[in-house]
């Protein structure tokens, strides 16, 4: 009884460790702390578990945390930041399978987790395993394609085909049947036939939606895997794994609710999937009235219209990623303060793959979190800006948002910068942007269009500003 | 000599009601210790406790919704690796399914649970910890 009260009290200690880890990222300050509070909280259950009566056998134990550990450790070490989504993306896709094995360890054996004997499992428990289980695989197998499309090993372009919807319902229907066949005859061949077929949902359900819907999907994910620890959580009746899992899954959640409204787009909408598949008809489209003038620029230009003010706020997009300009642009900005210019980034929460990319990846470039503004904090300052500076970002200061109710962007909340008193649009083409609208901004008379590279642009500006 | 015959018999009677007793009570006794332990232990399992979880489950939705609500924007991308980190506590279940003398079908599945979760574990806080030490402020 001793050891059984230390065991839940140490869970315990554990599962609030993990909230003030989450608490901790209320700032940048006390971040740092809470990161702490997570890996102390970690050691705790892990040692804890370690100390149960069932685990009689740590050679394997500590085996596979050496090994998982180091290619751990030497992936955190590597990655580039502007391959973070990509990252979060399969570190998920772990959480999810992991799931799934530990479901079906504790189906071929209950004694270790004294939920019964095999075969003599409560229904309860069956119902708890296999949700867990079926939420684990759509996990895995989600962000094994939400990887390949970040990654670029397939089209970021969603893929559409007929019927797709029906399919995605009639698996779901014999997905629940199943779950319902399972609880009630602990069936074997039902549990895999649940693992196989939710498998082949989650990967039909994120392969219609599209690279930019990916802050949304990555989001949802990340909710998916806490979801699946927690109906995990439920099975083996351990009270950490069902708190960290309701956590993670409110975290996706509302992260998820963020981008969507960072979109003006439903949940429902995003997961449908679709959005900007006609990409190329539209640009084709838009190709046509491509008569329009546009006032072009050099680099030289640009140099000089920003020395020349007295504010400039740049406006960084996924382009700014792609292109590895982050460190181009931070030495833009220092020498334009050198020259007495005020300058301030804006970002838009659905800026880059994730929730807050763009943010990490101006740290990464050593730009102060404190010169770094999110939408509403600083879209009134538009106004009162010389230069508005956009590299890589189109469709989040598409003025068509406003104006045009026919628009698919139509209500997506945007960075005013066509309010400044010049924008400078880096761009490589005139192409429209992911939504397939073109953008009314290139034609204004306080547009100047920079075509390039975002990176090799952006430098040529340094050099210029020398 | 009658008398003493009959309180003899009663003493005798009254001695064995007694016995009788004090066995019906033991018996009586060990029945509830039974009724007891038994109905601890289905506290223990049964449904009982999937409340209790359930309980722990919505209150940590709760907890968790008012808690990243007041995370700044700009940390969600160190949002979305702790909270990548801490699901992969899930090694707990993974630990138990790979701890057991005896080798099975189920303690292979535990240890290639435990190798992914750690992957996570470590990989999640580290890569945390690296973005979290480039937020700098102004120097001044």
């Amino acid at each position: 009884m001793a050891v059984e009260s230390f065991t839940i009290l140490a869970y315990l200690v554990a599962s609030v460790l993990f909230i003030l880890a989450l608490r901790g990222l209320s700032g940048p300050e006390t971040a740092r702390q809470g990161n702490i509070y997570g890996m102390v909280g970690m050691a705790i259950a892990i040692i804890t578990t370690l100390m149960s009566p069932v685990v009689t056998s740590y050679v394997w134990i500590i085996l596979g945390i050496i090994i998982g550990g180091a290619i751990g450790t030497v992936i955190a070490l590597r990655i580039q930041m502007t391959a973070l989504p990509q990252l979060v993306a399969a570190f998920h896709s772990l959480v999810g399978l992991a799931a799934v094995l530990v479901a079906a360890a504790a189906l071929f054996n209950p004694e270790a987790y004294g939920i019964g004997t095999p075969g003599e499992i409560a229904a309860g428990s069956l119902i708890e395993m296999s949700i867990g289980t079926a939420v684990g695989a759509i996990t895995f197998t989600g962000s094994l394609v939400a990887f390949a499309k970040l990654q670029g090993l397939v089209s970021g372009k969603p893929l559409v085909f007929s019927m797709q919807h029906p399919l995605n319902g009639a698996l779901a229907i014999l997905l629940v049947v199943l779950v319902a066949f399972f609880a009630a005859s602990g069936s074997e061949t039902a549990f895999f036939l649940i693992i196989i077929l939710a498998l082949a949902l989650g990967f039909l359900l994120i392969l219609p939606i599209g690279g930019a819907d990916m802050p949304v999907i990555v989001s949802m994910l990340n909710s998916y895997s806490g979801w699946a620890a927690a109906g995990i959580g439920f099975t083996l009746g351990n009270s950490t794994l069902v708190i960290t899992g309701a956590l993670v899954g409110s975290s996706g959640a509302i992260l998820s609710y963020i981008m969507c409204k960072g979109m003006n787009r439903s949940i429902f909408n995003v997961v449908l999937g679709g959005f900007g598949g006609d990409s190329d008809a539209a640009a084709a489209a838009g190709g046509a009235g491509g008569d329009r003038a546009v006032k072009a620029g050099s680099a030289d230009d640009a140099a000089f219209i920003m020395k020349n003010a007295s504010k400039v706020i740049i406006v960084p997009g996924y382009g700014m990623a792609v292109a590895q300009a982050q460190h181009a642009v931070r030495e833009m900005a220092d020498m334009l303060k050198d020259e007495g210019v005020e300058v301030k980034f804006a970002i838009h929460p659905v800026a880059g793959r994730m929730p807050g990319h763009m943010n990490v990846l101006l740290a990464e470039a050593n730009v102060p979190y404190d010169e770094v503004f999110e939408l509403e904090e600083i879209n009134h300052e538009f106004t009162t800006a010389d230069v508005a500076y956009v590299i890589g970002a189109n469709d989040v200061t598409n003025p068509v948002a406003k104006t045009d109710p026919q628009s698919p962007i139509y209500g997506m909340p945007i960075l005013d910068v066509e309010k400044a008193k010049t924008v400078l649009f880096v761009k490589r083409s005139m192409s429209a942007g992911y939504a397939g609208v073109d953008n009314e901004l290139f034609f204004r008379d306080n547009t100047m269009m920079l075509f390039g590279d975002a990176k090799k642009m952006t430098e040529e500006i340094v050099g210029s500003l020398d | 000599m009658a008398n003493q015959d009959v309180i003899e018999q009663g003493a005798k009677s009254l001695a064995e009601q007694a016995e009788g007793m004090a066995a019906t009570a033991r018996a009586l006794a060990e029945a509830a210790s039974q009724m007891t332990a038994e109905a601890a232990s289905q506290a223990a399992a049964g449904p009982s406790e999937f409340y209790w979880l359930l309980t722990v489950f919505v209150l940590a939705v709760f907890v968790g919704y008012y808690v990243v609500w007041r995370v700044t924007p700009a940390l969600h991308s160190p949002l979305m690796a702790v909270t990548n980190a801490i699901s992969s506590v899930i090694i707990v279940g993974a630990m138990l399914a790979a701890g057991p003398e005896m080798f099975s079908g189920s303690k292979v599945l535990g240890f290639i649970a435990v190798v992914l979760a750690s992957v996570n574990i470590f990989g999640g806080f580290m890569v945390t910890q690296r973005m979290l030490s480039m937020f700098k402020k102004k120097q001044k």
